[in-house]
């Protein structure tokens, strides 16, 4: 039996033992957290639960809204009148982002109407402020009881942000941005169909 | 091995035998003695000391009530809503076990808000302390979060829309918020997938996160001792015959005895609320909640339960910059977070707000009064006091309570940031030299 001496110890080696354990571990433990961390991510079931859906837009009546789930989220369809067409080239004033050059919409969306058909606007029905499903307020001023200088819109219950008819945010809302229009097409005889969650072909 | 030489137990009558043989293979003695019948607490506790033991009491309240409710509970978004009806309509006994959990959660930030009220008024986060005080805000988190993965269980229309604001306040963070939101949802929106993980983040994940605080607290707690009403320290003045504080008393029996009559009242408040009024008008359950959730339709009013409201009147007051929310979603964290560093802003050379000057006692005042009128102000509206503004030439008018809610972040802010500054210049009392 020796006893261990202190000068026996190599402390330069241990230290670069315990730096290269510690380091191998840490590696290890790393990887083995990876497949837990992804398995938060949507599963391979909620992935193809996302895909696009239709909707029969050929029977709405002017100044209707439908509502299509789409990934969960409520997608409107409202067939828009002629005069709610020509007020929204009114409201810029109104408007944080009249353009909507801030907000999420695909390219071949563009202009006032954020549409392709002008009549027939499609949206993501999920306030940008912290994700509330808006009510549909279409009527110009008192009669939707939001005041005279209401331009018919959308307005969030949850924080009173409020929103035009295509869905773009008015001054003084919470929510920093136009609502989201999801990537759509139309399909089938005199477009009679419109495919939620797929850009047109060639987009 | 001295250990192997202990003394037998002799103070346990029939039970010296067991208690012998269970001392001599497990530290028996030494824990209660450490930890109860030699752990000297100052003798000047008061009515605010209750709440530390009561809350303590509730979680083991919501543990036990929550294991039975699991018994039943099926975590998924077909059966979710059923489940909790079933519970509380065909279980025997079922409705009674989930009044006490609700009103458990309440109860929870009730003794934990009360507790840190206690904390910051009597300096109990003051060195040597920071490490029970961080503890204990670590401790408020997990409670947090353990209260916000919970109420989203029952599934209802508040459940539902509740989680959907919160995890929309991750989906602000610059650059990484929608993945980020989608990673905590497990899909596009909130769906079976975030049920089902909320449930196993609820009942197994914080639970086991919080006992391992709360035992940590409490082993920080008697290491240094605790502090008392006077912010004087009890461990400086030892007798030298006995070898304890002279101020000190032990825990086990003066303390045990005092916070059993504080159980007492405690419960009948308790029992009260579970029998007469579980949903406490609303603040416990929201009406809301009863209605399934409707991923389609949002409620018309949608706030969060009282316990949050403070931090959502903040959140709702921060306009969005930079065209996104994420400053408001900052300045709701920041609010939490900056209970941290408590311990290195106040440069008070007392510790007990009896001795403080005028300046904190102000300051103090002003914040907790700040506190409860942004928490009121998160429950309601922002147009709540709309209609007083009707017609006035008033700041924000249809909003003023909105711009009231952002005069009192500022004022709840100032409170910490000037903290350096007021408590080192105030007229402060001298500290007596032992506790009164």
């Amino acid at each position: 039996m020796t006893a261990i001496v202190r000068d026996d110890v190599d402390e330069k080696r241990r230290r670069l033992l315990l730096i290269g354990t510690s380091a191998a571990g840490t590696a290890l433990a790393a990887g083995v957290a990876a497949p837990l961390v992804s398995s938060w991510f949507p599963s391979a079931r909620a992935l193809a639960a996302g895909a696009p859906v239709e909707a029969d837009v050929s029977k709405l009546e002017p100044g209707q809204q439908i509502t299509i789930e789409w990934r969960g989220k409520p997608v409107w369809v409202l067939k828009r009148t002629d005069e709610m067409v020509k007020r929204l080239e009114q409201n810029a004033p109104l408007l944080v982002d009249p353009e909507s050059k801030a907000s999420k919409q695909p390219a071949y969306v563009k202009g006032v109407s954020r549409s392709i058909k002008p009549d027939v606007f499609v949206v993501e029905g999920v306030c940008t402020h912290l994700g509330c499903s808006p009510t549909l307020k279409k009527e110009v001023g008192a009669a939707s009881d939001m005041g005279a200088d209401w331009p018919g819109g959308y307005y969030c219950p949850c924080h009173n942000s409020r929103f035009d008819l295509s869905a773009r945010v008015l001054k003084g809302s919470p929510a920093p941005s136009n609502m989201t229009v999801p990537p759509y097409h139309f399909a089938g005889a005199n477009d009679a169909t419109v495919v939620i969650g797929e850009d047109p072909k060639g987009a | 091995m001295a250990k192997l030489n202990k003394p037998p137990v002799t103070e346990a009558g029939r039970f010296n035998g067991v208690l012998t043989w269970v001392d001599q293979r497990f530290p028996l003695v030494a824990l209660w003695k450490d930890q109860m019948s030699e752990y000297y607490a100052p003798k000047n506790f008061n009515f605010w000391y209750y709440f530390g033991s009561l809350a303590l009491l509730v979680l083991v309240i919501q543990i036990v009530s929550g294991i039975f409710l699991t018994m039943n509970y099926k975590p998924s978004a077909q059966d979710a809503f059923a489940s909790v009806e079933y519970i509380m309509r065909d279980v025997p006994g079922g409705w009674f076990i989930r009044y006490v959990h609700s009103t458990g959660a309440s109860a929870f930030f009730i003794c934990v808000y009360l507790h840190m009220a206690r904390g910051l008024m009597y300096g109990s986060y003051r060195k040597p302390r920071e490490l029970i005080w961080i503890f204990g805000v670590m401790i408020y988190l997990a409670l947090m979060g353990e209260a916000f993965f919970g109420y989203l269980l029952p599934w209802g229309q508040m459940s539902y829309w509740g989680a959907q604001v919160i995890i929309n306040l991750f989906g602000t963070v610059p650059l990484i918020g929608e993945p980020l939101a989608i990673w905590i949802r497990g899909d596009y929106n909130v769906a079976d997938a975030t049920l089902n993980r909320f449930f196993a983040l609820h009942v197994i994940a914080l639970p086991l996160v919080l006992l391992g605080l709360v035992a940590a607290h409490l082993m920080a707690l008697h290491e240094v001792g605790s502090n008392n009403p006077d912010g004087v320290e009890i461990y400086k003045d030892i007798d030298p015959v006995s070898g304890h504080p002279r101020d000190g008393i032990p825990m086990h029996p003066y303390y045990t005895i005092k916070d059993i009559v504080g159980v007492a009242v405690f419960l009948i408040v308790f029992s009260v609320i579970v029998f007469f009024s579980p949903e406490m008008g609303g603040y416990f359950l929201e009406a809301n909640n009863f209605i399934p959730a409707d991923p389609l339709k949002t409620p018309e009013h949608i706030a969060p339960v009282w316990y949050f409201t403070p931090y959502y009147a903040m959140l709702r007051a921060v306009p969005p910059m930079f065209g996104s929310q994420f400053p408001g979603v900052a300045v709701m964290g920041i609010a939490v977070l900056i209970f941290f560093v408590i311990p290195w802003l106040d440069r008070g050379r007392v510790k007990s707000i009896r001795y403080r000057g005028t300046k904190y006692r102000a300051w103090f005042t002003i914040f907790v009064i700040s506190f409860l009128i942004l928490g009121y102000l998160g429950v309601e509206p922002t147009t709540v006091w709309g209609e007083f503004a009707k017609g006035l030439p008033v700041i924000g008018g249809d909003y003023i309570a909105l711009w009231v809610a952002r005069v009192l972040t500022v004022v709840y802010f100032l409170f910490f940031f000037l903290m350096p500054w007021y408590t080192a210049h105030d007229n402060e009392k001298p500290e007596p030299a032992r506790v009164t």
